[in-house]
């Protein structure tokens, strides 16, 4: 079908691409303040103690520190969940853990103050691996999580919030199996989103009660409405956000940073930036969840699953503010991709003496599709079946369901994947490519070639509320109110192109507010692929509704009914006689008129994405090459194709791909130190090592909204970590069971090097 | 990580302390997109302490806020300038160090005359060569001296030119296609 938008579906620029490219961008630690004060973090060298006393005095002495801050000192602001974890505590449970809070006329200075201070702390055994926690002498980190098993269930997502797959009978399924797979698979390398712009906040604080915060998040309404309960439903907080240096969920949860800025603030009466140095962000900013699963799953000789059984363990480090929505969002995403009657899968969440997890993109069900599948794919090697027609034929059909993460049914009303699959699975040449498991689809000297493939999809498309204002002007231009913020993916340009199409006005008559909390309405923000079903939708109401209301102004003037208008280029004409028509200076000099669009969460459309993958293993070193990724999506309609390309190539980074590849955070489990939070020794891929990539994006339009489209950016990273694993389990004829896949891992496979002992440790 | 009292503090101050006495009227001269520049070379807020870096000076005295510091370690290359025409990271360069230098930042790039974006700059936005943006002046200026010194790279020279630079987004590839484009828009 020809495109007949104007602007949906066309490559547009950017509206801030003249700044990003000229360095006229202003992110958080761009913006100047007068009188501004600089906050920074006295941290925790020890896992786990208890904080006997704090000397501050000669901090305190040192000229130009205007404030220094310990648990003593400050409100009992809590976070987590449940709100268990303080802002600053008498018990420190990592190593970077807050210990004080210092605010100086320089950054030189508050740094030098941190040296000053003087903590003694009473040293307690920490525990830093799941099942060692979850032992009844383990070191317990909170008297509220007895055997450090964390509350389940996510408040936010209703009383029955999702917190396992419990359906029908597996024992009955695993008798009705033709075979049955058991294992365990671990995916805990708690790779770092990393985005290049460290967390942070400024904060100015007046009495008695009034925060405002200027903020780098993806969703910085959230931060209002998060600071709002942590700081005891005492503060009224405004929030403006700005221009994020990525995030990829990571800074949807930035109350700690923000919290921080803000008790300096509210300590020194003066305006506080407080940003995290690269080594704070990579050792004591939010990482992926770690997770491990023994499952067993029974399967018929067709591929139908007859059940699934098992334990997957989450470690959240030392707290929890999302990790339960995590696994309720990934146990509603494990039913869309794998269809079973009979499922009896049990999360726990259990925390460590490590470093906290937090939101990645991926959200849960990349962490449970890196565990599961290969399972799964332990049973279909058993029976021989292809790993791409099971994907295919498991993942969900409109009329199928799931349960979501409130706890509710919901059945898929969107379209039909297969079509993007196969094209996908076409042009990869998978057909060719699969030999069939744990075989090599070439071999070349000491090198050997697999392919992988892997699939993920997500019904957060259509989840949370969103509001929007369009104000329509007398000379012709649009103003859009929205509090969504720019994280990468373009979107508030993408906002400005519906609203211009909808009122058919040229792109720069269009202008969107900034994203501050108090002037715009209600926004969850951009998470998941939540922005443009969601988003939009409001988006699209707001500037229906605006439209609606100039017809009914103008419509009189016209003679005519308002559903006989129509508007181009701010004039107004009947659409039967178009030279009936007037400009909308009509509307009057001394009025605007605004439309309201609100969207209610909805949770019958899931998106997908599924990717294919080519490695070559080096059998001699154990180095593995990713050749080549062909993703495949359908998004109903491509709002901006150069928009949807980038998020599609962002399968690699933000803890994606290559999370199964080389990336992994390095956490020394005798003195729970990480060992590489810095950018040198953190692996990331370089230009040189780019592989190929081929993206599909068909349009089957949805019953979305309407431009009929779905988002799906978030989910990107997702089904390519499981891929990787399977090709080069395939490649070299043995299953790896840990990700990522390093030299010593595939040598240790291959039985070249002998298994390391296992590491020591406090635990 | 910031770990407990060592025995440092007692050196950190001696070492302010030389550091002021020190402070006899030293100057740094360096050129900054064409203009210019000279400074007081001191510990007072208003002179470069000897201890600052470029990527420091530029943001914090002069408020060339369009150079990015990510990783502050020399492994990102999200603060890259020219120095001389060559691509030197700021952040792992003293202000002191730039004495008769020519700078140039993402800021200078483009024409002072008409204020035309440089041809890059424009590739980059035809490209939509960026998603967040923060690693973008970075890697415009990384491009800038690879162009210097090879105006007609082949893809896998832009690559390699581009091999210092972090970007998590992935917008790599749209990059390579950019930074082609402009070599062959000056050719």
């Amino acid at each position: 079908m020809a495109n007949t938008y104007r602007y949906i579906g066309k490559a547009t620029p950017r509206k801030d691409a003249t700044e990003i490219v000229t360095g006229g961008t202003e992110y958080l630690n761009d913006i100047k303040f007068p009188d501004l004060l600089y906050g920074k973090v006295l941290r925790s060298p020890h896992p786990h103690a208890l904080i006997k006393k704090v000397d501050k005095s000669k901090a305190l002495r040192l000229d130009g520190v205007k404030a220094v801050l310990t648990w003593e000192d400050v409100p009992d602001w809590k976070g987590g969940t449940p709100r268990y974890t303080r802002i600053l505590d008498r018990k420190v449970r990592y190593v970077g853990d807050a210990v004080a809070l210092v605010a100086a006329i320089t950054e030189e200075i508050a740094k030098e103050a941190l040296r000053l201070i003087n903590v003694e702390y009473e040293l307690l055994p920490a525990v830093f691996d799941m099942e060692k926690a979850l032992k009844p002498n383990a070191p317990q980190l909170y008297d509220e999580f007895p055997g450090n098993v964390v509350t389940p269930g996510a408040p936010f997502f209703g009383p029955k919030s999702l917190k396992e797959v419990a359906t029908g009978d597996v024992e009955k399924g695993f008798q009705e199996a033709d075979v049955m797979a058991e294992g365990t698979f671990g995916y805990e390398n708690i790779p770092n989103p990393l985005p290049p712009e460290p967390p942070g906040a400024i904060a100015l604080w007046e009495e008695p009660n009034k925060l405002t915060l200027r903020v780098s998040n993806q969703a910085s309404y959230m931060d209002k409405i998060t600071l709002f309960h942590v700081m005891g439903r005492k503060v009224e907080v405004r929030t403006i956000g700005g221009p994020c240096g990525g995030s990829f969920g990571s800074k949807f949860m930035s109350w700690q940073v923000q919290s921080y800025a803000a008790l300096l603030s509210r300590a020194t009466g003066k305006p506080v930036k407080l940003i995290f140095t690269k080594e704070e962000h990579m050792a004591a900013f939010t990482m992926r969840p770690a997770s491990r699963m023994k499952a067993r799953v029974g399967m018929k000789k067709d591929g139908t699953v007859t059940a699934i059984s098992g334990t997957w363990l989450i470690d959240t480090g030392y707290y929890s503010m999302t990790t339960q929505s995590q696994v309720a969002v990934g146990c509603g995403e494990v039913q869309i991709a794998v269809r079973c009657p009979n499922w009896d899968l049990k999360p726990v969440i259990v925390c460590t003496n490590r470093n906290a997890s937090g939101i990645v993109r991926g959200f849960g069900g990349q962490e449970l599709k890196c565990i599961l599948t290969p399972i799964l794919s332990l049973a279909m090697e058993k029976l021989g079946i292809d790993p791409f027609e099971f994907l295919k034929k498991h993942f969900v059909k409109p009329g199928d369901g799931y349960f979501w993460r409130d706890g509710i049914w919901y059945t898929y009303r969107g379209v039909d994947f297969t079509k993007a699959m196969d094209k996908g699975a076409e042009l990869f040449g998978w057909k060719n490519r699969w030999k069939g498991w744990l075989k090599p689809t070439a071999a070349d000297g000491t090198k050997r070639r697999g392919v992988g493939v892997g699939v993920h999809g997500n019904a957060d498309i259509g989840e949370d509320a969103s509001e929007a204002y369009v104000r329509l002007h007398p000379d012709g231009t649009a103003m859009l109110s929205s509090c969504v913020t720019e994280h990468g993916t373009g979107q508030r340009s993408n906002y400005i192109k519906m609203v211009a199409e909808v009122l058919q006005l040229p792109m720069e008559n269009v202008s969107i507010t900034p994203s501050d909390s108090l002037i715009n309405p209600y926004e969850f923000g951009p998470a998941g692929s939540r922005g443009t079903y969601a988003i939009g939708s409001a988006v699209i109401a707001a500037a229906e509704d605006a439209r609606q209301k100039l017809f009914e102004l103008i419509a009189p003037m016209l003679q005519a009914d308002p559903c006989d208008l129509e508007t181009v280029d701010g004039v107004i004409f009947v659409k039967s006689h178009p030279e009936k028509r007037i400009s909308w200076k009509a509307m009057s000099i001394d009025r605007t008129v605004t439309g309201y669009g609100r969207f209610e969460p909805d949770y019958t459309l899931t998106n997908c994405m599924m990717s294919f993958v080519d490695v070559e293993v080096d059998t001699e070193t154990g180095n593995v090459t990713l050749l080549r990724v062909v993703n495949t999506t359908d998004a109903g309609q491509i709002i901006d194709p150069p928009g949807l390309e980038g998020q599609m190539n962002g399968c690699l980074g933000s803890g994606g791909i290559d999370s199964a590849l080389f990336e992994e955070t390095i956490l020394d489990r005798s003195t729970g130190h990480i060992l590489n939070a810095n950018m040198i020794d953190y692996k990331w891929r370089t230009f040189p090592q780019l592989p190929v990539i081929n993206n599909v994006a068909l349009e089957t339009p949805f019953p979305s909204h309407r431009f009929h489209a779905v988002g799906v950016g978030e989910i990107a990273t997702s089904p390519g970590p499981a891929a990787v694993l399977m090709a080069v389990s395939n490649a070299i004829g043995v299953w790896l069971h840990e990700y990522p896949v390093t030299p010593e891992k595939v040598l240790k496979a291959l039985g070249k090097v002998m298994p390391k002992k296992k590491k020591g440790g406090a635990a | 990580m910031r770990c407990k009292n060592t025995g440092g503090d007692m050196a950190v101050e001696k070492a302010r302390a030389v550091r002021k006495k020190s402070q006899e009227k030293r100057r740094l001269n360096l050129t900054v997109n064409g203009q210019p520049i000279e400074l007081e070379v001191g510990t007072e807020p208003h002179q470069v302490d000897p201890a600052h870096t470029l990527a420091h000076t530029l943001r914090e005295t002069l408020g060339l806020t369009g150079t990015k510091v990510s990783c502050d370690h020399g492994a990102c290359g999200s603060c890259t300038v020219l120095m001389d025409g060559k691509a030197v990271l700021s952040c792992m360069t003293l202000a002191v160090e730039c004495n008769g230098k020519q700078i140039t930042t993402i800021e200078g790039l483009s024409d002072p005359k008409t204020g035309r974006m440089d041809p890059l700059q424009q590739a980059f936005i035809d490209y939509t060569a960026f998603q967040c943006g923060f690693c973008t002046p970075g890697m415009i200026m990384s491009a800038k001296a690879l162009l210097y010194e090879n105006p007609f790279p082949t893809e896998e020279e832009v690559k390699e030119g581009l091999s210092g630079n972090f970007c998590r987004c992935i917008s790599h590839y749209q990059v390579v296609k950019a930074v082609v484009a402009a070599s062959k828009e000056v050719r």
